[in-house]
């Protein structure tokens, strides 16, 4: 019980951290950190001197991509865990079944 | 702290290239060795690669105006010793640079060795100095996770100020500058990594136990270890 209390502060403590800046952040439009630094660069007076090999061709698309991204990742690491879990939950009911088995 | 493509100058992308590429080399001989000697540890291997992919992907807002993403580097450096980490996380920023037009071919070197290098050993060292002052396992985790996030957004600013030197100040001014707009962001995001790495790492302990112990993560004896005292 109380271990599914940590958690339950956990999740709300991840979710508070992203959620409490967008509440408070007004007029903001949360640019990226990334595309801040290219500003102050070309700012200087830069020019970059290669281009991507490839560019997604309009901001949903590449939103798209990245979603695809985070899929991929929560997919194997949902499936690890999945895995994980099922096979203790095997080994448990093997251990109820011969408990002579365990040392 | 994706340096765009093109935007470091050709002396400093070749230089952070060649810096880079021997981690990434290590890296990957290293991943061989593991799963060659220990099957089992695909699985984890895969969740830790997993964990960066998701990680990266997402853009999260932070208290400064702006938003940034986090690295998930640590889990795998904590796990596997940072030199794995070296290989995946290079993977997933050539994946972002190839298909996604975010960092670059050019910039790959440098990009790679702050996420991929400097990051997963400076999370790794903070979790291992942690539990060496008896921090326990999920305060390592979480010291662990979220340095190797700041450290990977410190050592870009850095890369970007010696390429970028203010005409002024120097590469000091430059530095502040980029700190500014990476640092600061990013420690609500390193925190938040932090949580998350501790809610991986307590499922971890219960399901993977086995793993665990044999990567010298969790000690060998089930009741004295920091875990179990938590609960």
């Amino acid at each position: 019980m109380r271990r599914h209390l940590v958690t339950a502060l956990l999740v709300l403590g991840v979710v508070a951290l992203f959620a409490v800046p967008l509440l408070l952040g007004g007029e903001s439009d949360y640019a990226g950190s990334d595309s801040q630094a290219t500003e102050l660069i070309e700012d200087s007076g830069y020019q970059p001197w290669f281009e991507s090999v490839f560019s997604p061709g309009s901001s949903e698309i590449e939103s798209g991509l990245f979603a695809l991204q985070a899929a991929v990742g929560g997919g194997v690491l949902g499936y690890v865990l999945g895995r994980l879990r099922g096979r203790r939950t095997a080994e448990q009911a093997a251990g109820r079944r011969s408990p002579t088995d365990q040392p | 702290m994706h340096i765009a493509e093109g935007f470091l100058p050709p002396a400093h992308a070749i230089g952070w290239t060649v810096a880079a590429a021997p981690f990434v080399v290590h890296g990957a001989r290293a991943v061989v060795r593991e799963v060659r000697e220990h099957p089992e540890s695909t699985l984890l291997l895969g969740a830790a690669g997993a964990f960066t992919f998701v990680l990266s992907a997402i853009k999260l807002p932070s208290v400064t105006g702006s938003s940034s993403h986090p690295t998930g580097t640590g889990v795998g450096a904590i796990l596997f010793r940072p030199p794995v980490m070296a290989l995946l996380g290079t993977v997933v920023l050539l994946f972002q640079a190839m298909l996604l037009a975010h960092g670059g071919l050019t910039t790959l070197g440098a990009n790679a060795f702050s996420m991929a290098v400097v990051g997963p050993w400076a999370g790794y060292g903070a979790y291992r100095l942690t539990r060496r002052l008896g921090g326990g396992l999920l305060g390592g985790v979480f010291a662990g996770m979220a340095l190797a996030d700041l450290a990977t957004y410190v050592t870009t600013a850095l890369q970007l100020a010696l390429a970028f030197p203010d005409a002024e100040s120097g590469f000091a001014g430059a530095a502040g500058k980029f700190l500014g707009v990476f640092a600061v962001t990013q420690v609500p995001l390193a925190i938040g990594e932090g949580l998350l790495g501790v809610l991986l790492f307590r499922v971890l302990t219960t399901s993977a136990r086995p793993e665990l112990e044999r990567l010298g993560v969790l000690a060998r004896n089930p009741r004295d270890t920091p875990t179990e005292e938590r609960r």
